[in-house]
């Protein structure tokens, strides 16, 4: 228990991952630092919780790939007992009774694009090359803290000077490419490459996974790139699971905190962020004990940030009507399956690697787009985009031994279901995802044990997500780089002196990558002229 | 320096005129060739099959941009400005002029936010006018004039909006109007009026993200004077800027299609008429869109591949159909006083209404209950004129135009009826153009209002497609004048000024 | 449906190669499994030079392209002039993307009256439809349709002659005759990848282990030696007779990420290849702008002193000067006692330097040593026998 009258160096807003990178960096630096977390255990959406015994679920975030490796290993995460497992490949299922698999070896891979189109195979290495320029560019600037377009400081300058040399590096026609993928749909710009409808079904899923937009949405190719510049051991674009579920994130980052010092409290609800004299001082809980700290960090979202544990009187109105404005929808619900055994997919041959990854049944874009006009009606997808995982195939620590464990993440769903939901309209959503999925795996339905359905409410009132976001705000123009999570706003400091943010509604974005909470920490130690404890990107070669 | 010089210019709609008249009063020996017997483009009159003649492809616009008019030394012949209406099934209208709202429904806060809003928006408009009043800068490789662009505009943007309006307009660049309308207004009226006058156009939904892009582009227009701050009706722009041209000394020759573009050791030397005539110049300016320049009158032997493959790829399909009903007498609106029944009305009651006018069109399929931009004008045999600019209608409708037809013209007239009951019996004459008639008719690849999307992926130095973003084209001597160019689409002339400008500018060895 | 179980796709002459095999060491190429050593890179390499070698050719990219348009689509697309390419003959190409930088590779076979094939490199499918937009022209892609042996080798001309394949006295380089052979049609091209006498051969993959016996018979009836070979023996004839491998030698464009990484026509010395008078192809107006600049960088041919092989090795201008480049390709080249290479070099004072230094990290007993060695610069293949071009060709 932390001691009253104790001034901490740095107090942290939430135990998620960002909340943790960002405190495991302070304390490396040797702060006294001390994370409070609403809920009894910590990870918020980067856990694995035991909702049937046995079963282990990690219930929000599920796949590992964008977690910087540079961060992995400042913190020595290895060490602190974290392994991430490549998983294998994609499919998707078409409703005639075919599939396309993405294999996890290229050379099968680009069979099974040719056995579809034959162009589309070779179209493929053009479409790998050129994602890979993007990749390159944005990845560079993860690690960094964006720069204020109206300001005329020296390191503005500098950091924008950084940004149009990356620019440089690519040649004139490359400029234009980057700004229309950066501005366009994933359909049309999958169109420019692909000819295949179920290629450019498969392709484009990613694209739409936990946004407020449709595959013909502008921007949405952008959003691909959160969902493909991961690596896991420098194989780009692939996914891994974390042993023993997310909530190994969590944990070995809460190992690498403590092991510098740090100390953590949870089922510490923190009610507001004490200020006096336009300065942070602290913060007081919900059970009403005051904690004292030099520096308050939120790893919470910028509307529960400032329109919720900020009292309205310390933040200026138009930082008030921005946090109201910032755009935080979700979208996606989750169903965690404890199953009997290993469901079977009949429409793909005896032995197939397949189920192995991503499984996806939603062949076409027109069905993908449809998907999202439910979901701008404030109802979930009647025929829903699903991804599909069966972790317990790689991870035996996550279910009994012969029965698994299913991750199904869905989108669309909304924040609130017409009206409001209901449990019965939460049986009903579930039932759409569930029903999909029996149709390509029958007797599916029958090897259930267990279910857990989850829709934006859930995630809201759980893990704190507003509107259950899981990027912490949408990943729209308006709410990217120098924008995040608003204009004036992006270098992670606060309105008041002393207080920070570093969730994932600041730069740059979801996913669980950890770049917030580092840059957040980089920040702070810059205003406490402190050695920089945060890892430089690898670079590019 | 430009003396003895040469220019044909393909296509005589306003953007082809004002290029023209540009060259010939610099000295350009220029001849303009227009495929249709009638010059303007989609701003010629047009018959019906009665026989009704009716303003053609435009029934409003927002007047030519100041510049060119004095430019060009047009005749000011004061546009009558147009109200526009927002029309409301409960009868509870609102109407927009200039900057004002008025209406039983709206509420003070909305009428000041409005005016707030128009202000604001006009400023991000205003910002962008070294942009839209010049060549696009390149991005690489900068020469003196895209450095001075870029300077302008950054200049502009910084000190003209200030650290806060900088910072807005960055965010709202990038937006959906739906959520910018939402931030702003109560009246759901008043936001699908707003939303759908920015849309009409584009393959967009107010919930489309980047649609602020649009309506800034149409707000510039405004920004010129006071006076082109209305929606005017189309007067005889066609007629004053054909006068102009002839005045500048351009040969202009009508009902003369253009075949190809002739080329000699890959530099254009002139053209091919349909009959087989060849006629030379040094510079050729195609005012056509360009899927139809490059694809049809150059071809892609005389071009890379991957630029033609780009070409192809741009998105070009229309959505607005274009709807006429004649009517013995005027149609009857519900609680819309007598005078008041002839101006401009929006059919767009709530931004929801408007996205799902455009869910359908996403699958090929017409809006259920389509978007309309109404005009009603008294014939004058004493008859009433509507035309109806309709969306969403599918270039690529699934059925096909021929069956589906009929059926999307009733759809609009079931529309009406909750409006004005009774419209759909007093109808003496209808005529439906879909966008496949109006690329056929115009001339204009996939039927687009704007000669494709305006969207960022293909606005600015990347309209209509990178290399080809400076109205020079990878062809030396071929310029694209047309909406194809940067600043696209409507009726502004500037994509024909600037790009006169920049044809000069090569002729004379500056750029 | 799709075999998943196989990471490399079985060739028609597959049992025949494995049967073959003394190491059962495989490369893959282009999707198929392929031999990179049979037996000893040293007496596959002999083959080639001094007797008959065999090597299947199946999985390089073929594509058939037809319609009215074929000649006029193919001249669009390569930077040489293709128009004047006479039923029954095969022209060398390479094709560049709109800025000039070199895309791939390969052979242009004009079948017949206007039906050619093209055999690239590397996958090109997407690239040819693309570039198809406004001509009428059919373009399929054949690499699984078309079973191909390489038979090249002073004995190829006898060997081939004694498997029964007639009226190649008069066939002369680059030509392609159609026959027959045990009642199937061939069509043999006297083109190849190894700088010496010899043929390629063609035929319907049901026909080709009729092909594969009919001419192993000849080495069974003990006239004539004649050796399957691998990869690794064909990197080292290619790379004596002057050829280079996109992909390996340069990036091709297609695939670079960074800018600046590509190379055109002229920086890998085929400038020979771009003809800036003939209509216009993709990359003309690049190429007619890059023709006007001064040269900045080249690839050049080094011939080294000493025995050592320049693995990795970057060039400099003389011992510990300027780094001014890097080997892309190298060999020993056993007919010449020499160590061979191709570099990519900066030029000096825009000039190709008429020597280079070589710097060379080698082993001696598992200890790594640093060898400096001179290089000449050369234009000319390293090695170009007279039986490579002599119509007929001398029999054995």
């Amino acid at each position: 228990m932390g001691n009253s009258n104790k001034t901490y160096d740095v107090v942290v807003i939430g135990a998620g991952h960002n909340g943790l990178t960002n405190a495991a960096f302070l304390a490396k630096s040797g702060l006294d630092v001390l994370v409070l977390e609403k809920n009894d255990y910590i990870g918020g959406a980067t856990v694995s919780r035991e909702l049937e015994p046995g079963w282990f679920y990690s219930n929000c975030s599920y796949v590992c790939s964008l977690f910087r490796p540079e961060i992995y290993q400042a913190l020595d995460l290895g060490r602190h007992g974290l392994e991430i497992v490549p998983l294998q490949g994609s499919v998707t299922f078409s409703q005639s009774g075919d599939y396309f698999g993405s294999y996890h070896h290229s050379e099968i891979r680009r069979r099974e694009i040719a056995r579809h189109s034959q162009r589309d195979a070779d179209a493929s290495i053009r479409f790998d090359a050129d994602l890979m320029k993007w990749c390159r560019l944005i990845r560079g600037m993860l690690l960094r803290t964006p720069p204020d377009p109206t300001s005329f400081k020296p390191r503005d300058f500098m950091e924008f000077a950084f940004l149009l040399k990356k620019f440089h590096e690519l040649s004139e026609d490359q400029i234009y490419q980057f700004i229309r993928f950066f501005t366009m749909s994933i359909a049309e710009y999958l169109e420019e490459y692909f000819e295949n409808d179920l290629l450019l079904a498969h392709f484009s899923g990613g694209s739409i996974i936990g946004t407020g937009l449709g595959v013909y949405s502008p921007g949405t190719a952008y959003v691909l790139l959160h969902h493909a510049m991961g690596d896991v051991d420098g194989n780009v674009g692939s996914w891994g699971f974390a042993r023993g579920g997310m909530g190994a994130v969590s944990g070995a980052l809460a190992s690498a905190f403590q092991a510098h010092g740090g100390e953590i409290r949870s089922g510490a609800e923190v009610a507001e962020i004490n200020v006096s004299g336009r300065t942070a001082t602290g913060v007081t809980l919900a059970s009403g004990e005051v904690i004292k700290a030099k520096k308050v960090v939120s790893n919470l979202d910028a509307q529960r940030t400032f329109l919720k544990v900020m009292n309205e009187k310390d933040v200026p109105p138009d930082v008030l009507t921005r946090a109201r404005n910032f755009k935080i929808r979700g979208s996606s619900g989750k169903l965690n399956i404890a199953l009997d055994g290993m469901p079977k997919f009949p429409t793909l041959p005896e032995g197939s690697p397949l189920t192995l990854g991503h499984m996806h049944f939603t062949d076409t874009l027109e069905r993908l787009e449809r998907a999202y006009d439910d979901w701008k009606e404030d109802r979930w997808s009647a025929d829903p985009y699903t991804d599909t995982l069966i972790p317990s195939q790689y991870d035996p620590t996550v279910a009994p031994p012969g029965k698994h464990m299913m991750s199904v993440f869905v989108q669309y769903c909304p924040v609130e279901a017409e009206g409001g939901w209901t449990p019965e309209k939460k049986d009903a959503f579930g039932k759409t995802v569930i029903d999909q999925i029996n149709d390509y795996s029958p007797g599916f339905k029958d090897m259930i044990v267990h279910a857990e359905v989850r829709t934006p409410k859930e995630l809201e009132e759980e893990v704190g997500l507003t509107g259950g976001n899981i990027f912490q705000g949408e990943l729209t123009l308006d709410q990217l780089l120098f924008n995040r999570p608003f204009p004036g706003y992006a270098q992670y400091r606060g309105p008041v002196r002393n207080m920070y943010m570093c969730s994932s509604s600041n730069h740059p974005g979801g996913g669980v990558m950890g770049a917030p909470g580092a840059n957040a920490a980089r920040e702070i130690l810059r205003d406490l002229k402190r050695t920089d404890t945060t890892p430089e990107d690898f670079g590019d070669d | 320096m430009t003396k003895n010089l040469s220019a044909i210019v393909i296509g005589g709609g306003h953007n082809g005129l004002v290029c023209a008249t540009y060259l010939a009063s610099s000295g350009v020996k220029t001849t303009l060739l227009e495929a249709r017997e009638t010059l303007g483009g989609g701003l010629s009159k047009q018959t019906l099959r009665d026989g009704t003649a009716v303003p053609g492809l435009i029934q409003t616009h927002h007047s030519l941009n100041d510049k060119i008019a004095r430019e060009l030394k047009l005749q000011s012949t004061p546009c009558e400005p147009l109200p526009t209406t927002l029309l409301s099934t409960s009868g509870e209208h609102i109407t927009l002029m200039g900057d004002k709202v008025s209406g039983a429904g709206v509420s003070a806060r909305d009428i000041s936010e409005y005016r707030a809003f128009r202000e604001e928006y006009l400023s991000y408009g205003k910002a962008l006018k070294s942009l839209m009043l010049n060549t696009p800068p390149r991005l690489k490789h900068f020469d003196w004039s895209d450095k001075t662009v870029f300077a302008k505009l950054g200049l502009d943007l910084r000190f003209g909006l200030g650290k806060a309006g900088l910072n807005e307009f960055l965010r709202v660049a990038g937006m959906n109007l739906f959520d910018v309308l939402e931030e702003r207004f109560s009246s759901e009226l008043l936001k699908g009026g707003i939303a759908a006058d920015a849309l009409f156009g584009n393959h967009a939904g107010p919930k489309t993200p980047t649609t602020v892009l649009p309506m800034l582009m149409r707000l510039f227009q405004e920004t010129g004077s006071t006076a082109s701050r209305q929606v005017a009706q189309v007067d005889n722009l066609a007629g004053q800027l054909a006068e102009a041209a002839k005045s500048a000394g351009v040969e202009i020759k009508t009902s003369t299609t253009v075949h190809s573009v002739v080329m000699d050791n890959d530099k254009p030397t002139g053209v091919m008429l349909e009959n087989g005539d060849i006629l030379n110049a040094d510079i050729i300016v195609s005012n056509a869109d360009a899927k139809t320049t490059f694809l049809k009158l150059v071809g892609a032997r005389n071009l890379d591949g991957m630029f033609t493959h780009r070409v192809t790829k741009t998105r070009t399909n229309g959505d607005v159909a274009k709807f006429f009903a004649t009517f013995d007498a005027t149609p009857k609106f519900t609680n819309l006083s007598q005078n008041a029944s002839s101006g401009r009305f929006l059919v767009a009651p709530t931004l929801m209404y408007v996205e799902r006018a455009f869910n359908h069109c996403k699958y090929g399929e017409f809006s259920e209950a389509p978007v309309l931009d109404i005009h009603l004008t008294t014939l004058d045999n004493g008859k009433s004129l509507l035309s109806a600019n309709a969306m969403f209608a599918p270039y690529n409708l699934k059925q096909g135009w021929e069956a589906g037809r009929a059926a999307f013209e009733d759809k609009i007239l079931d529309i009406l009826s909750l409006y004005a009951p009774g419209i759909a019996s007093q109808v003496a004459c209808r005529e439906l153009w879909s966008p496949t008639d109006i690329e056929k008719s115009f001339h204009i690849e996939g039927g687009h209002w704007h000669h494709g999307e305006m969207a960022i992926d293909q606005s600015f130095m990347m309209r209509p497609v990178p290399g080809a973003g400076q109205y020079g084209t990878p062809v030396p001597g071929l310029y694209l004048c047309g909406a194809a160019a940067h600043p696209g689409g409507d009726i502004t002339g500037l994509p024909g000024r600037n790009a006169a400008k920049q044809i000069l500018a090569d002729l004379k060895g500056r750029r | 449906m799709h075999d998943f179980t196989k990471t490399l796709a079985p060739s028609p002459f597959y049992d025949r190669i494995v049967a073959q095999s003394q190491t059962q060491n495989w490369a893959h190429w282009n999707g198929y499994q392929t031999p990179r050593v049979v037996d000893t890179v040293a007496s596959e390499y002999f083959a080639v030079r001094s007797s008959c070698s065999v090597m299947d050719l199946t999985p390089m990219e073929k594509y058939r392209i037809t319609g009215p348009d074929a000649k006029a689509f193919l001249n669009r697309l390569v930077v040489r002039d293709v128009s004047k390419l006479k039923p029954g003959r095969v022209t060398y190409v390479v094709w560049c993307n709109d800025e000039g930088k070199v895309i791939d590779d390969g052979t242009v076979f004009h079948l017949s009256e206007g039906v050619y094939r093209l055999c690239a490199q590397h996958h090109q499918l997407d690239w040819l439809r693309l570039s198809s937009i406004g001509f009428d022209v059919s373009i399929e892609l054949e690499t699984h349709d078309v079973a191909a042996l390489s038979v090249q080798g002073p004995t190829s001309y006898s060997v081939l002659t004694e498997a029964g394949i007639s009226g190649l006295e008069t066939v002369k380089p680059f030509d392609i005759v159609h026959t027959q052979l045990d009642g199937f049609d061939i069509t043999v091209s006297r083109t190849g990848f190894t700088g010496d006498l010899g043929y390629e051969l063609w035929t319907e993959p049901e026909n080709a282990l009729a092909l594969w016996d009919a001419i192993f018979e000849v080495k069974k009836r003990g006239l004539y030696d004649i050796r399957l070979i691998g990869l690794d023996a064909l990197e080292m004839v290619r790379i004596e007779a002057g050829f280079i491998m996109p992909g390996w030698d340069f990036n091709t464009a297609e695939t670079v990420i960074r800018d600046g990484y590509d190379r055109t026509p002229y920086e890998l010395d085929l400038g020979w290849l771009v003809n800036l008078n003939k209509p216009y192809f993709t990359g003309k107006r690049a190429l007619a702008a890059a023709n006007k600049q001064p040269l900045k960088r080249k690839m050049v041919k080094l011939i080294l002193d000493g025995n050592k092989v320049p693995s990795g090795s970057f060039i400099f201008d003389r011992k510990d000067g300027k780094n001014i480049g890097a080997v892309m390709a190298h060999s020993w080249s056993p007919i010449l006692k020499r160590a061979i290479a191709y570099a990519d070099i900066e030029l000096i004072n825009g000039q190709v330097p008429k020597e280079v230094s070589v710097e060379i990290y080698y082993q001696k007993e598992l200890a790594w040593k640093l060898h400096w060695a001179r290089a000449e610069v050369t234009d000319k293949p390293f090695w170009t026998p007279k039986r490579r071009s002599i119509t007929p060709p001398d029999a054995y």
